[in-house]
């Protein structure tokens, strides 16, 4: 049986989303002083980079960028086996920092939790926040996003894609429905 | 793509999609040994028994201390202290240490063969970490590692390996593993420690004289005169052996100018290598001692990984 995938989110939506975003943040955090973007692959990253452009845009400075990988992390390698994993990248200590952890689609929060522990291992953050571009509902831990692109609430069966070019621009996001 | 072998007895089993997969694995685990806490949970709660029947610093060393940075629980046994000692046989050795429920046994053992023989005995993942002169799987692959990290890629290469060829289990596992990633491979020793037919497993020729074997190579690995494995009748001397087929900075300089040296250690000083090169610029050697750390988490996460989905 074929999916119906639905556009429920195109470029300019993503792209006035992320500037929001980039705004909300340096509202709250009084501008970006010890600001640190940190995307969760994959998907995360890419935006977390957007993020970074946008906020030089607004404030002219360029915020500290780096990628985490959480497969290390993650709490079922027992039932999925050994996935791929990917670099994490963090060239700057973490100590004393406002991380923002970036990622597309907000859903359990596990992914989240891992993230969490992953930098832990690598420093003591002043505090962590989360951007996400789409929170879809359903969490199974008390987790939340600080900033979020679209609520979208969503059945269990239902998929979020968010669609990257060979670019790494993000293009459209798709409800796709079993 | 998900790793689908169990058992890491050699590299005679993997394909091509496999060795990159764990060159690309260890790339990612390499970063975990430059941090402050060098430990990821991945393996948490998994045990891990390295067995080593024979002697060996670097390698014991580097499986537990993977083990350890993926928050495994590891243990050593070793030969000379086990009930081996006693007379007790290598089945019953490992029956019995698979009785605590380990998760992967890391073996090294003097005999050829000696872990196809446990993993067809034993429930457990095994990994070979060297059988007599058969296969050193995870000394190929951290090699390959550091080829391709100083080179960019491992095709198209020419890679001399010099040394004891007849007795020599890195020799084996090099030449299926550059032969797979697409290497030429030329071999170099003594008439003596060179096998008849040994071109058979893979893209090899061989030499007996070194200056046509290292002329214009990308890499020269020299291997050492293993003294514990034959007897001295193979050699006049090693003072011959260092003049016909030791690294010397003079000859090094066949080689092309970017080559590199590596050596799966340990080193005979002024045998078949020269304190000037194996300390010089173009060695690599202690590259391979860190990527052997990073290609060993590697293994252990891609075997864990098979093994839970069976269960």
């Amino acid at each position: 049986m074929a999916k119906v995938e639905t556009a429920i989110l195109d470029k300019a939506g993503i792209t006035r989303a992320i500037t929001r975003i980039s705004h909300e943040i340096l509202e709250y955090n009084k501008g970006c002083e010890n600001l640190a973007l940190i995307g969760i692959r994959t998907g995360g990253d890419h935006l977390a980079s957007l993020l970074q452009a946008s906020i030089n845009k607004i404030e002219g400075v360029e915020v500290s960028l780096g990628t985490v990988d959480i497969t290390m992390y993650r709490d079922d390698l027992a039932v999925r086996g050994n996935l791929p994993i990917g670099k994490t990248e963090i060239p700057f200590p973490l100590d004393g920092k406002r991380v923002v952890l970036v990622d597309d689609v907000l859903y359990t929060g596990r992914t989240i939790r891992s993230a969490m522990d992953a930098l832990m291992d690598f420093g003591r953050p002043s505090t962590i926040q989360l951007a996400v571009l789409i929170d879809r509902g359903h969490r199974e831990l008390p987790i939340r996003a600080d900033y979020v692109g679209r609520n979208v609430p969503t059945a269990r069966e239902e998929d979020i894609k968010v669609v990257f070019n060979d670019k790494q621009k993000p293009v459209e996001v798709l409800l796709v429905k079993p | 793509m998900s790793f689908k072998h169990k058992h890491i007895l050699g590299i005679e089993q993997l394909a091509k999609e496999d060795i990159q997969l764990i060159l690309d694995t260890g790339d990612a685990f390499k970063e975990i040994n430059s941090r402050d806490i060098k430990k990821v949970p991945t393996l948490r709660g998994k045990t891990i028994i390295n067995a080593f029947f024979e002697a060996s610093t670097r390698t014991r060393l580097s499986f537990e201390i993977a083990g350890k940075r993926l928050s495994a629980d590891t243990v050593n046994i070793s030969g000379s202290t086990s009930s081996v000692v006693k007379g007790e046989t290598l089945e019953d050795t490992a029956r019995n240490i698979e009785a605590m429920a380990p998760d992967i046994i890391v073996i090294r053992h003097a005999h050829s063969g000696s872990s196809h023989y446990l993993a067809e005995r034993v429930g457990c993942s095994i990994v070979n970490a060297g059988d007599g002169a058969h296969e050193h799987p995870s000394q190929a692959l951290l090699d390959l590692m550091t080829i391709r990290e100083h080179k960019g890629s491992i095709e198209g290469l020419e890679v001399a390996i010099v040394g004891d060829i007849a007795h020599s289990r890195v020799v084996r596992s090099n030449i299926y593993a550059l032969s797979k990633m697409g290497a030429r491979v030329r071999l170099c020793g003594p008439g003596t420690m060179l096998p008849i037919g040994i071109e058979r497993l893979g893209n090899v020729e061989v030499f007996t004289d070194m200056h046509d074997a290292i002329k214009d190579v990308d890499v020269v690995m020299m291997l050492r005169i293993q003294m514990e494995r034959q007897s001295n009748i193979m050699l006049p001397s090693l003072r011959e052996y260092a003049r016909f087929y030791g690294l010397n900075p003079i000859n090094v300089q066949l080689a092309k100018p970017d080559a590199i040296v590596m050596h799966p250690g340990p080193m005979n000083r002024g045998v078949e290598i020269s304190s000037v090169v194996a300390d010089g610029v173009q060695n690599v050697i202690l590259d391979q001692v860190e990527n052997g750390v990073a290609v060993r988490m590697a293994l252990l996460y891609l075997v864990s990984g098979v093994e839970s989905m069976q269960t």
